[in-house]
């Protein structure tokens, strides 16, 4: 209880240096210690699947592109802008006290005993050949969440892909830099990029029993292509190639054609047979983790900003 | 009081928090740190939900986890966007704050 009342001040002092630091570049490292904390808090929650998702993704490949941003920002926000108002401060502190207070009281009357659905999760978790119920929720029980979820992602990657200027449409994200065989970035990645890739499948793999999965290893597996990138070693594709486009939907599109196919072998869209239902879910993850981490990493890159040569 | 409460606490504190950031700050990358801070807040309330419906030899209720999981993936791809929306911004414009007297 110590650790925990400890833990919670850390989170709030970090979130309020994130919000009141003067620089926005500190707000940003504030921004990243803060998101590792709040992976710690929810290993304190017994989440260890959240706690990996929150570290990898909330702090790691968040922190790097809003890192990336406040670099290319830091001329212009360095300037002060106009400060607002001592009635706005005010009056916009007593609405936010209001609704933190509303919130406090729900968290004291949340009913006793607490609804649950783990029950009903442990008693059917072998239909799904899976031992890590999270995964099970993911893939199968709430399945069709977690499809609409990776057609998000590649709505936020044409998204992200439209802001560029016409010229420049189909071209190359970010800037890149030749690699300096002997700086340390380029030294780090040669060296990290191995262990994390391969730590990426592991995580991937492992999900199916112990805490992990697909977005994970996904963001893991993404992280290692943007320091490659970073570190000039490998430059990022043109986005108009159509290799990249079939492995982008790649995933979508076998979770989609195998949840049609539950129609005919398990009465029901996204249903699967228990005697190979393991089987299914994983021909599912596999083009999913890449199709994932390929779309994580070019949402870092940012829209096109030169042109594809040839 | 319970961890889980302490914690629901914190996410009640950090709500507020993300809110006032988010209508102070007049520059654009700092409201989207504020919303991240509201989403944590709110992430780490289902959290609590979770963690008060452990049963069934589970340590939390796996099922508002992994809505947790795919809220923030979810979380990250729309602050890359708004990255995207307010370097582009910055680009045609020069300015980094959504002012409009301008």
């Amino acid at each position: 209880m110590a650790f925990d009342i400890l833990l919670g001040t850390l989170v709030l002092g970090v979130a309020i240096w994130t919000v009141a630091a003067r620089d926005t570049f500190a707000a940003v490292i504030g921004f990243v210690a803060f998101g590792l904390l709040v992976a710690l808090v929810w290993v304190r929650l017994a989440a260890s699947d959240v706690a990996l998702t929150e570290a990898a993704l909330g702090s790691g490949l968040t922190g790097g592109l809003l890192l990336g941003a406040g670099t290319r920002l830091a001329r212009v926000e360095t300037i002060a802008t106009e400060k607002p108002g001592a009635i706005l401060g005010l009056s916009a502190a007593a609405v936010c006290a209001l609704i933190s207070t509303g919130v406090a009281l729900i968290v004291f009357l949340l009913p006793e005993p607490a609804p649950t659905l783990a029950p009903q999760v442990a008693a059917n978790i072998a239909t799904t050949g899976l031992e890590n119920p999270v995964p099970a929720v993911l893939m199968a029980y709430r399945a069709i969440d977690t499809l609409l979820e990776v057609i998000v992602l590649l709505l936020a990657l044409l998204a992200t892909w439209s802001l560029a200027p016409d010229d420049l449409w189909g071209g190359l994200p970010g800037h890149h830099d030749p690699a300096d065989l002997d700086g340390v970035l380029t030294f780090v990645a040669q060296l990290l990029v191995p262990v994390g890739v391969l730590v990426g499948i592991h995580i991937f793999w492992i999900g199916s029993v112990a805490p992990g999965g697909e977005f994970q290893g996904a963001t893991i597996l993404a992280a290692m292509w943007i320091l490659l990138s970073m570190a000039g070693l490998v430059d990022m594709p043109p986005v108009n190639r159509r290799w990249l486009r079939m492995v982008l939907v790649a995933g979508p599109a076998v979770f989609f054609a195998i949840g049609l196919a539950g129609f005919a072998i398990a009465g029901g869209f996204l249903a699967y047979p228990p005697s190979y239902a393991k089987q299914l879910i994983l021909t599912i993850e596999i083009p999913l983790t890449l199709s994932i981490a390929a779309t994580l990493a070019l949402l870092v890159a940012g829209p096109p900003e030169r042109q594809a040569s040839g | 009081m319970s961890a889980a409460t302490l914690y629901g606490l914190c996410s009640a504190a950090l709500i507020g928090l993300g809110l006032f950031g988010l209508i102070t700050h007049p520059q654009a990358l700092r409201k989207i740190l504020a919303f991240n801070l509201i989403g944590s807040g709110v992430f780490l309330l289902f959290g609590v939900a979770a963690r008060r419906g452990a049963a069934a030899g589970f340590g939390g209720d796996p099922v508002p986890q992994a809505l947790v999981i795919t809220g923030l993936v979810v979380a990250f791809v729309s602050t890359a966007v708004a990255v995207s929306l307010l370097l582009r911004l910055f680009q045609e414009t020069g300015r980094t704050t959504l002012s409009s007297d301008e």
